[in-house]
């Protein structure tokens, strides 16, 4: 203590010195059990250390040991809010491999399926990011909305969100007879709750002072971290693959990519929320247009994929997912590597909180929207 | 001067999004009705799942306690984690041939991740999703379950 006193009185300011602090693995404003070996200066933030791996669960190893078919249930729990954009990823991964065609109806089911995920969980990073900031109410508000989208899961895929519904070929149950019915309440009830979340959090004076100008991230760190996703949208990375390698029924629609330049946290909140627009017209465009048809391809009992490399990238909540597939010619595959998003977009961290604020890493890193096993997968 | 105007109005505009948002939290103080909320325990018997939802595996059985499960293995093959275990025993039938029968459909519900693929792959439709969520029970061992009742058998008809 004395010794402290007698610097201040040295050098007439408080002494600071730097020091590290464990942030997590169990911090509820991490998301999951992630830890962040954060170097500080007083409240100055001076580097960021991600260290992952708490809650790995092998399911890449885990992969090798399995069927084609049985892959799909291990990926609904990586990124548990895009199950269905990992489960087609799979999907397609399989069927191009084996040059099997699925019938349009399959086509718009996920397309409509992926697009109300992508809501879910934009719904829940919303709530979430507010209650970051310490708006409590958002929270609220965010999940009753999502549990609008879970029921209509529910009723067509049996869960919620460890959904298992694109299997490779086509998709487990046709969709419920109340599906579209629903899909429309919902459509015409989320229309007229969104501009509430902008009358609430986005125009929120306390929300502005705190992101406007945060957690750079620039065009070329972007590029070069492989951030994908709204977070690298919002540094004017075009990077949908939605748009740029069309998969399932997105050739059929029409839809903006939404970009800004801005690069900051309030930029990478503003075009969620316009995404959660975007995926509304999308699924308005699909919903009347279901075409009649199977909604399966009659596949083999046990699925060998030809012996040889495959790929297949989409597009989920949080960026490029891709599944990268070795077949010897066995039924299971002799190895499986998944891209998540949520790692690359993790490791920017570093170059986005360099002099900020303690308080600002929290923000900073609830707008990249990480899911942690996602991450350590 | 301009600055410090310009602060003052920042001031009063700031308030103002603050009001703008609280008019809609107001609203829904307001108006209680609009409330979401399941009173969840005590509900329990309105509630009614949807029929797709997947609880566990359960294997129906008639009044006569006959089921559809001719023990092929195939849900045991199906499941990518080994919740399912196949027991089967032979008997000979009263023509005098050997059969293969279900013993016991041993099935462990603590393992399950209720992926629906040994449902989708039966053959005969003898198993499939129950509603039922309440899982907790206070012993691990109670969460293995034996899905054929005791003294049933295969119903007659069913296709080997």
């Amino acid at each position: 203590m004395s010794e402290i006193r007698e610097v201040i009185i040295k050098t007439d300011k408080l002494a600071t010195d730097k020091y590290q602090v464990n942030m997590g693995p169990q911090h509820p404003s991490t998301h999951g059990v992630l830890r962040l070996l954060v170097t500080l200066e007083g409240e100055k933030v001076l580097n960021v250390q991600p260290h992952s791996g708490y809650i790995h669960s092998g399911i890449e190893k885990m992969c090798e040991a399995i069927s084609y078919p049985q892959i799909i249930h291990l990926t609904d729990r990586m990124d548990y809010l895009s199950a269905h954009m990992n489960n087609e990823a799979v999907a397609l991964c399989v069927e191009n491999a084996l040059q099997v065609e699925v019938p349009d109806r399959v086509k718009y089911i996920r397309t409509i399926m992926d697009e109300l995920a992508r809501l879910a969980s934009h719904q829940l990073w919303w709530c979430v990011f507010g209650m970051d900031l310490g708006a409590l109410t958002t929270f609220f508000y965010g999940l009753r909305d999502r549990e609008h989208i879970l029921d209509i899961f529910e009723e067509t895929c049996g869960a919620r969100m460890t959904v298992s519904y694109s299997t490779p070929g086509g998709l487990m149950f046709d969709i419920h007879p109340n599906f579209q019915k629903r899909v429309k309440d919902f459509i015409k009830y989320f229309r007229t709750k969104l501009p509430e979340y902008d009358k609430l959090l986005s125009g929120n004076v306390i929300l502005r002072e705190r992101t406007e100008g945060i957690g750079h991230l620039s065009y070329k760190d972007a590029i070069d971290f492989g951030v994908t996703g709204p977070s690298g949208r919002a540094s004017g990375f075009s990077c949908d693959v939605r748009k740029h390698n069309p998969y399932s029924a997105y050739p059929f629609v029409k839809f903006n990519e939404i970009l800004d330049h801005r690069c900051d946290t309030l930029a990478r909140y503003e075009v969620r929320i316009l995404e959660m627009y975007e995926s509304l017209n999308i699924i308005e465009q699909l919903i009347d247009n279901i075409p009649e048809g199977d909604y399966a391809v009659k596949m083999k009992g046990v699925l060998k994929l030809p012996e040889g490399e495959f790929y297949q990238r989409v597009e989920t909540a949080r960026g490029e997912f891709g599944v990268f597939i070795v077949s010897d010619g066995k039924k299971n595959p002799y190895r499986v590597k998944f891209r998540s998003p949520g790692f690359s977009n993790l490791f920017a961290l570093n170059n986005m909180t360099k002099g900020h604020k303690i308080a600002d890493l929290v923000a900073i890193m609830s707008t990249l929207d990480l899911i942690i096993p996602d991450i350590d997968r | 001067m301009k600055s410090f105007i310009e602060y003052i109005v920042s001031i009063f505009k700031g308030v103002w999004t603050l009001l703008v948002g609280m008019k809609v939290t107001a609203k829904y103080f307001f108006t209680p009705w609009n409330n979401v909320t399941q009173q969840y325990p005590e509900n329990r018997d309105t509630l009614v799942m949807f029929d797709r939802f997947r609880g566990e595996v359960i294997m129906p059985h008639t009044e006569n306690n006959e089921h559809l499960c001719t023990g092929c293995g195939i849900c045991e093959l199906n499941c990518p984690n080994g919740s399912i275990e196949i027991i089967s025993k032979s008997i000979i039938t009263p023509e005098g041939k050997k059969k293969r029968i279900i013993d016991q459909h041993i099935y462990h519900l603590g393992m399950c991740t209720l992926c629906n693929l040994c449902v989708k792959a039966c053959p005969t439709g003898a198993i499939v999703m129950g509603q039922k969520f309440e899982h907790a029970v206070w012993d691990r061992a109670l969460l293995t379950k034996v899905l054929n009742q005791p003294g049933s058998k295969i119903a007659e008809g069913v296709k080997e």
